[in-house]
């Protein structure tokens, strides 16, 4: 009676066939991402163009990594605001899932949760962490190694056009 | 299944020319060697001309597993720097005419081996059988650079855990671009996939998503083969056996069904999609 009242309120962890393919996931996502830094400028160079179209930034002094952490790996970005756009009307594809959807999902380079607001998205939200515009947004997607391989060839010319897009709206094209 | 003979089309004059595969893993220890061994008699054994490349410069073990060590007088890169002609170093089989064995060297070391010369090697060896099967060492340096040089095919092995599905994913990332490599799950426990307790086909997969050519089943026969010196392979009453010869039957064009391993105490053979797919 005792185990079974025990095992009713502590249910048993999960199998540990569960664990070991969580942790795979999780090692997995963050070996490709620290294994493409083609895509990394990509990412950071679309990243900023869209940040840029509601505040002005630094580009020059943005940073953006992956970080490992102890359930989830995150895209890291720092981001120096410069000042604030004049209020006009909002873009036609306001909202980042739109402008997810909107990419040809070909060139993806992560899976992200957008769904998902992480706390340091919301912080970003907050004055007082704005100051150094840190955003953290957990990455869900695992891309094989054979898909990769097909997207590293597509990284260089996704990374082009986003420095082009970079360029039309006034910012400096990433390195 | 593709044409044996690929990169060009069959011209009249043009003489047949091998595959050459290479069994790679990244990690070391889960069961390159025995795979080698195994699919290689088995093809031969189906009646393919094949020859088994030893490419573990140093650690040499291919001989033993196949119970020939006694047979090498020449090794691999004996043949390279021709201190001996290739028909001295080829080690025939005890068992099949049609399977052949390059021994690796043991007292040299994995950088001797000299590149441009392994390819050209390899080129020699697809003139002359169906198969060249090479041994891959583990790691993704020199060694293995050497080993995938000449090859034209993959076949991975990988066990499941997550050490070694981290490793077979960063070696197909080495591969070259335009490769299709197979999979091959070695020491599959079905009962503890059952219980939850190991990772399944379904969970390595979902990850590498690469071809499966077989799932092998860890069980005591193919330690006891290996003490032996006699491929499991080749013993008709094994189904370890049977699962050898249905992926060199499948690697040799054969359209095969989904691989089936058994759970043991229960009776009964179960596909693995179905039985393992979808467990946590």
């Amino acid at each position: 009676m005792l185990d079974f009242l025990k095992t009713l309120f502590n249910p048993p962890p999960p199998p540990s066939s569960t664990t070991a393919k969580e942790r795979l996931r999780l090692v997995l996502l963050s070996d490709h991402l620290s294994l493409s830094p083609e895509t990394l400028a990509a990412l950071k160079a679309d990243l900023l163009a869209v940040i840029s179209r509601y505040v002005e930034i630094d580009s020059s002094h943005a940073d953006v990594t992956f970080e490992h952490r102890e359930n989830d790996v995150a895209v890291l970005a720092s981001i120096p605001i410069t000042g604030v756009r004049e209020r006009t009307q909002p873009p036609a594809q306001a909202t980042l899932p739109l402008e997810m959807s909107a990419i040809d999902t070909e060139t993806h380079a992560v899976q992200i949760d957008a769904g998902s607001e992480s706390v340091d998205t919301q912080a970003m939200n907050d004055t007082n962490a704005s100051e150094n515009g840190a955003t953290s947004t957990p990455v869900t997607g695992v891309v094989s190694a054979a898909t990769r391989r097909r997207r590293r060839k597509k990284a260089q010319n996704l990374a082009n056009r986003s420095n082009a897009n970079a360029q039309q709206l006034g910012k400096p094209a990433q390195a | 299944m593709e044409a044996r003979v690929e990169r060009e089309p069959a011209r009249a004059s043009a003489p047949p020319r091998g595959r050459a595969i290479v069994i790679t893993s990244g990690k070391g220890g889960v069961g390159k060697t025995t795979t080698t061994a195994n699919v290689g008699a088995a093809l031969a054994a189906l009646g393919h001309k094949v020859v088994l490349v030893d490419a573990d410069v140093g650690l040499r073990n291919l001989d033993v597993v196949l119970g020939l060590e006694s047979r090498v007088k020449f090794h691999l890169l004996d043949v390279l720097e021709e201190k001996a002609t290739l028909d001295e170093a080829l080690v025939r089989d005890k068992r099949s005419e049609n399977l052949s064995l390059l021994a690796a060297a043991q007292t040299r070391e994995k950088e001797d081996v000299v590149t441009a010369q392994m390819v050209a090697l390899m080129e020699r060896l697809r003139e002359r059988f169906e198969y060249v099967l090479i041994d891959c060492p583990a790691g993704i340096e020199m060694g293995f650079k050497n080993a995938i040089a000449g090859a034209d095919h993959a076949i991975v092995v990988c066990t499941p855990e997550v050490s070694a599905v981290r490793d077979a994913d960063r070696v197909v990332g080495l591969l070259p671009n335009d490769w299709r490599p197979q999979l091959i799950i070695n020491r599959l426990r079905p009962l503890l996939v059952k219980k939850g307790k190991m990772l399944s086909v379904d969970d390595v997969n979902g990850i590498l998503r690469l071809p499966l050519l077989g799932v092998i089943a860890d069980e005591p026969g193919v330690i006891v083969a290996t003490n032996r010196g006699e491929p499991l392979a080749l013993d008709a009453a094994s189904e370890t056996g049977a699962a050898y010869r249905a992926i060199a039957a499948k690697l040799a064009g054969a359209d095969i069904a989904a691989p089936s391993v058994r759970v043991p105490g229960t009776g009964f053979f179960s596909k693995l999609g179905s039985l393992f797919g979808g467990r946590a």
